[in-house]
């Protein structure tokens, strides 16, 4: 096995009286489609805060292409490939998507701090812009402002921005969450085409988005990892069906 | 990659990014008319001075304000110790304009930088609170130490001519005016220009969403502190031009009043386009030269009614509705928001 | 030296409370009222016009100085700062900061600029000497008003089920809400107390700062602000341990180092706002 993409050991999180975290540990290889699932109220959200550096972990290191970057802050993590993007939008509301798009390449490749060079004068950076857009089919919407796109649209600008800062890994938490049925259709066909040398964690609630996207999928509850396996075992799981499918069902 | 042809969609998407670096006509017009004013108008001289200095201060406001979202109160600090530095400065021989101006931008971004960090922490409401703190005890410190600031008396002292040719002051008001409208015009370029940088946009993505901006990896400490400090300068330097052109300074540049008028300023003519500060600084005081000239003393109370009603309406609202008055004005030059 | 710490203790006080209703609304409901001031000043008038004006004698006066300035606090939160619960910190800045520049020129134009000055009655002035520490008989009466006000404040607010609630109601309008209580109600009780006491401030302190003009909302406002600030979220206890330290080091600091004067208490605050930046108000204001 290559070194895993991002790997987290025996992380653990108190808050006060609760273990929010109860010693987790896994692995995401490269080019992995992961997906973590788990009831409400499981961890899942502070478990990709610890992996991103938003909270400090009490217990337990996270790993990034072996490298240890516990100690590192969010934006240190995201310089060396680990992104995300958000259960709830977090967007530029006045930026239009080619300026948001334009600031997240020029921050990664150095140029951030130019005070002087009118920004999207770079051709490279032009050229990336464009590529995202396309990508994403958000070229018809570049020059809006970000709040007036619709919401779907939002979601994968969403996305996009992550990817634009070249992660080798991307949490997405939640990418399709409230996204109206007729819209859904662009979220999948954008994660589907995602580049496949990028490992993705895919949080998500949707049973059907995460098993056509996981090869691989681990369970969350109060905390734990229940377990861990292919779409077919965790379908099969009897404790899963209880504690999730069950639920879910019902 | 793309084709080496630019495809309609590369070129849509350059014109967008570039769409605020070219200078438009009204902002063309805008500058000429400025500069006609001090021409056509020499008695109406010193009041012209007084809006295109304050309209710089306001400039410095809106870098921080507008382009980044920190609050301020305690803008006052870098206005007064640039009048002071420049003052300073004069009264010790050193008479040139230019170094003075220089020299109060200079000292009052040294404070801007090591002030800067204190306001990295808590929300809005500490930073108000912080930079009013900072700029109390800066006032205080000139109170208390008259042997270099003059204490209450003020300072009184002689300028030198603009570039050794032009004098300024009492019997060169016209002069006055036409060195300050250089130096807003020339500062006003450069925070243009930086506004369309890619630090611009990060500044704006700062305001915008400060979580996200450090998801995306933007060092956002560093940028605040950067513009904080570039924000102080200009500060200091409308400080030292007020100092320069009315040869006196005293300890009311330090005022509570003076950072809430600037703010009142940047309010009405709309923070985060540049021009607001300028359009508010001209409205603000024209208004209160009308209104004491009618009711002199209670000319307060309108801008303290503008103000009120200007937050009931919605900053926003306002803003909203003048950008669309604007692009059926111009159709071109006022599309988008402004950031 | 004793009469000096007296005096400060006297001016911290007085400065409870005047700032105690910005305690309230800008510590528990992180509301920032830069208008506070303008309550107080209300309250002074009231008082120095009765006095001077209708021959009423002090005491009966203050019942209406809070009176007045309660009546127009409640009305001002029904009409308008209610609007501005929920905006920007900026916009409830530049709102109150507008409510301040037309209530100046308002007592101005009905008052005039000339300080309006409140003459004590005879048994309140003059002093005496305990223990050989001379003590101004009217500082003696600020000292026990302010005190029985900030132990009745404090009972209130800790001891009552109006307390509990307005706590409730500050800490999530919604879940309050949904228990039944009557938020807006309270908010308005509570703004109107403020107000009131704010008033009553202002008339005590009257004699203490030479007569009540029309600048008296500005001039005393950063002062307000530091008491609320270094008292932070701590409610009432909080705010009177700010206004005693304040007050101490004000007269005591204007008496031994007065080269450095109002320094120490700006440098206080800034202090202290670094020190701790999100304890200071009660939930922080996000970011």
């Amino acid at each position: 096995m290559s070194v895993p993409a991002l790997e987290a050991r025996g992380l653990v999180k108190q808050f006060g009286a609760l273990l929010a975290t109860d010693d987790v540990s896994f692995t995401i290889q490269a080019g992995a489609r992961q997906a973590l699932i788990g009831p409400n109220g499981a961890g899942k959200t502070t478990l990709i805060n610890l992996l991103t550096g938003v909270v400090e972990p009490t217990e337990g290191q996270v790993l990034l292409q072996d490298h240890n970057v516990t100690a590192l802050s969010s934006s240190q993590r995201v310089r060396l490939g680990l992104s995300r993007t958000f259960q709830i939008n977090q967007l530029f509301p006045h930026l239009t998507p080619a300026e948001s798009l334009g600031l997240a390449i020029s921050e990664r490749n150095g140029s951030g701090a130019d005070f002087w060079r009118v920004a999207g004068t770079r051709p490279a950076i032009v050229a990336e812009i464009e590529e995202l857009l396309t990508r994403f089919g958000l070229e018809g919407e570049m020059d809006q402002p970000t709040r007036k796109l619709p919401y779907g649209k939002q979601r994968l600008l969403e996305i996009a921005l992550a990817l634009a800062t070249r992660p080798r890994v991307l949490l997405l938490d939640e990418p399709a969450a409230g996204v109206p049925e007729e819209e859904r259709q662009d979220i999948l066909a954008a994660l589907s085409a995602l580049p496949a040398d990028v490992a993705i964690l895919l949080i998500e609630h949707d049973m059907d988005l995460v098993f056509t996207f996981a090869t691989r999928i681990s369970v969350l509850v109060a905390g734990r990892l229940l377990t861990e396996g292919e779409p077919e075992e965790i379908a099969a799981d009897e404790r899963v069906r209880a504690v999730y499918l069950g639920e879910d069902a019902g | 990659m793309r084709a080496a042809q630019p495809t309609a969609t590369t070129r849509r998407l350059e014109a967008h990014l570039h769409r605020r670096a070219r200078w438009r006509w009204p902002e063309i017009v805008f500058w000429v008319a400025a500069l006609g004013a001090i021409v056509v108008l020499p008695s109406r001289a010193a009041l012209i001075n007084e809006i295109l200095i304050a309209g710089l201060f306001a400039l410095s406001l809106d870098l921080i304000l507008g382009l980044t979202g920190i609050v301020s109160l305690g803008q006052a600090a870098f206005f007064g110790l640039g009048a002071y530095s420049a003052a300073i400065l004069a009264s010790k021989g050193f008479a040139d304009p230019t170094l003075g101006l220089l020299f109060g931008a200079a000292i009052a971004a040294v404070l801007g930088l090591a002030t800067a960090p204190l306001l990295l922490r808590g929300g809005d409401l500490t930073r108000l609170m912080v930079t009013l703190g900072v700029s109390l005890m800066l006032g205080e410190l000139a109170n208390r130490n008259g042997w270099l600031t003059g204490g209450a008396d003020g300072l009184n002292f002689s300028m030198g001519k603009v570039l050794g040719l032009f004098p300024i002051g009492f019997t060169g008001q016209r002069n006055a005016a036409l060195y300050s409208f250089a130096a807003l015009f020339i500062l006003f370029a450069v925070a243009r220009r930086l506004a369309q940088s890619p630090f611009g946009l990060a500044l704006a993505a700062i305001r915008e969403n400060r979580l996200r901006a450090g998801a995306l990896g933007i060092a956002t400490s560093r940028r605040i502190v950067a513009i904080y400090t570039v924000s102080a300068a200009y500060a200091g330097a409308a400080g030292a031009l007020l100092a320069e052109t009315t040869q006196i300074v005293s300890l009311d540049l330090f005022d509570f009043h003076r950072s809430a008028d600037v703010m009142l300023m940047l309010i009405i003519g709309g923070a985060g386009y540049l021009y607001g500060g300028i359009i508010g600084a001209a409205v603000f005081i024209v208004l209160r030269d009308v209104i004491s000239a009618a009711t002199p003393e209670y000319w307060e109370f309108w801008i303290g009614a503008l103000l009120v009603v200007l937050v009931l309406i919605g900053r926003e609202r306002i803003h909203d509705f003048a950008v669309r008055a604007a692009s059926s004005l111009a159709p071109d030059a006022a599309r988008g928001d402004a950031a | 030296m004793l009469t000096i710490l007296f005096d400060g203790v006297a001016y911290g006080m007085l400065l409870f409370v005047l700032a105690s209703g910005l305690s309230v609304t800008l510590g528990l409901m992180n509301f920032i009222n830069l208008a506070h001031g303008a309550f107080a000043m209300v309250g002074g008038y009231v008082t120095a016009l009765l006095m001077n004006r209708a021959g009423v004698p002090f005491l009966v006066t203050l019942p209406a100085a809070f009176l007045i300035p309660a009546i127009l606090g409640v009305a001002l939160e029904r009409t308008l700062y209610r609007r501005l619960y929920g905006a920007s910190p900026l916009d409830q800045v530049l709102f109150t900061i507008g409510l301040v520049l037309m209530a100046m020129p308002i007592a101005d134009f009905f008052l005039g600029d000339e300080p309006q000055q409140v003459n004590l009655p005879a048994w309140l002035s003059g002093s005496a000497t305990v223990y050989g520490v001379g003590i101004s008989l009217y500082r003696l009466f600020i000292v026990a008003v302010c005190g029985a006000i900030a132990a009745l404040l404090q009972i209130f607010l800790v001891r009552t089920r109006f307390g509990a609630q307005l706590r409730a109601a500050v800490d999530d309008t919604r879940v309050a809400d949904g228990l039944g209580i009557n938020v807006d109600r309270i908010f308005a009780v509570a703004f109107a107390v403020g107000s009131g006491l704010a008033g009553l401030g202002g008339a005590l302190a009257a004699d203490v700062v030479g007569g009540i003009d029309p600048s008296f909302p500005v001039k005393f406002l950063v002062t307000f602000l530091i008491v609320v600030t270094i008292g932070g979220a701590n409610g009432i206890l909080g705010a009177l341990f700010g206004a005693l330290l304040l007050g101490v080091l004000d007269v005591a600091g204007k008496y031994y180092v007065p080269s450095i004067g109002g320094f120490i208490i700006y440098g206080v605050m800034v202090v202290t706002l670094v020190l701790r930046p999100q304890g200071m108000f009660a939930r922080g204001d996000g970011r």
